[in-house]
């Protein structure tokens, strides 16, 4: 497939002091294609959200790695790439604590966290995690939503 | 991206204004001094007028806020929050959970 396409990348230290850097890019990016308000709110979580993710779990120690931000801009959506190249990113741990609350589960039993991939999953078309030599993650979201099936909203695993 | 946070305190309540956005650079230091805000008071509110952007690790601090509010038997609410905001306690379930009281919900 030959589509033309812009690609944007940057590199920031793996702390959560830079996650509303690429927050702000990505509104920049997504802004100039064309995407309404909500759409890019809904980016903007879905990117913070994979980059908290990073930096919660695939770097135990301060400042030990960096976090890759990829945005490829196509004539109908956006692809953001995220990755990160530590080797401590639990999957499958992360995995088990997705879903929206259950009200089952008594308050004092909640999870603080979980809840990212489960928005990132529920704010974007498609999103695919890859999980050798560090954990990537690709989300794309449509500029046209009206055109593309949303029966392929999903996570997809390859580990 | 930064967060303010101020609290004025009527009686044995207290408003806390926050002004900014929630992530996970600013989490941490919202959810101690809410933490501590809900141990001291009867009723804490939460005004989220000013909050132009939160995501999951908000959550994160509210759930925390709400199970010490229980556990300590004092009162914690949010207050006017923007449509942007509420959706992600819409689209979790958590609006079901915690006490959100909007005037300006919108139609989400």
């Amino acid at each position: 497939m030959n589509e033309p396409f812009d690609f944007i990348e940057m590199k920031v230290p793996a702390k959560s002091d830079y996650v509303g850097v690429a927050r702000l890019t990505a509104s920049g990016l997504a802004n100039r294609m064309g995407f309404s308000y909500e759409e890019i709110e809904d980016l903007k979580v879905a990117i913070s959200e994979a980059i908290t993710n990073t930096v919660k779990h695939a770097y135990t120690e301060e400042g030990a790695g960096e976090v890759t931000v990829g945005f490829g801009l196509y004539e109908d959506r956006m692809e953001v790439m995220i990755a990160d190249y530590g080797d401590s990113f639990n999957l499958k741990s992360i995995k088990e604590n997705i879903g929206p609350y259950n009200e089952d589960i008594p308050i004092s039993n909640m999870k603080e966290g979980g809840f990212g991939l489960f928005l990132i999953d529920a704010l974007m078309d498609k999103v695919e995690i890859t999980n050798n030599n560090g954990v990537i993650v690709l989300m794309t979201k449509y500029l046209f939503e009206n055109e593309v099936g949303r029966s392929d909203d999903q996570v997809s695993t390859t580990q | 991206m930064n967060l303010h946070i101020d609290d004025h305190k009527n009686g044995d309540s207290s408003i806390l204004k926050l002004s900014g956005e929630i992530d996970a650079y600013t989490a941490p230091r919202l959810k101690e001094h809410l933490l501590n805000l809900i141990e001291e008071n009867k009723e804490v509110q939460v005004d989220m007028q000013q909050v132009n952007y939160m995501d999951s690790t908000g959550l994160g601090v509210f759930i925390s806020a709400l199970k010490t509010s229980k556990e300590v038997d004092k009162t914690f609410k949010l207050i006017n929050l923007q449509d942007n905001v509420y959706r992600l306690f819409n689209i979790t379930g958590l609006n079901e959970v915690i006490d959100i009281e909007n005037t300006v919900r919108g139609g989400m």
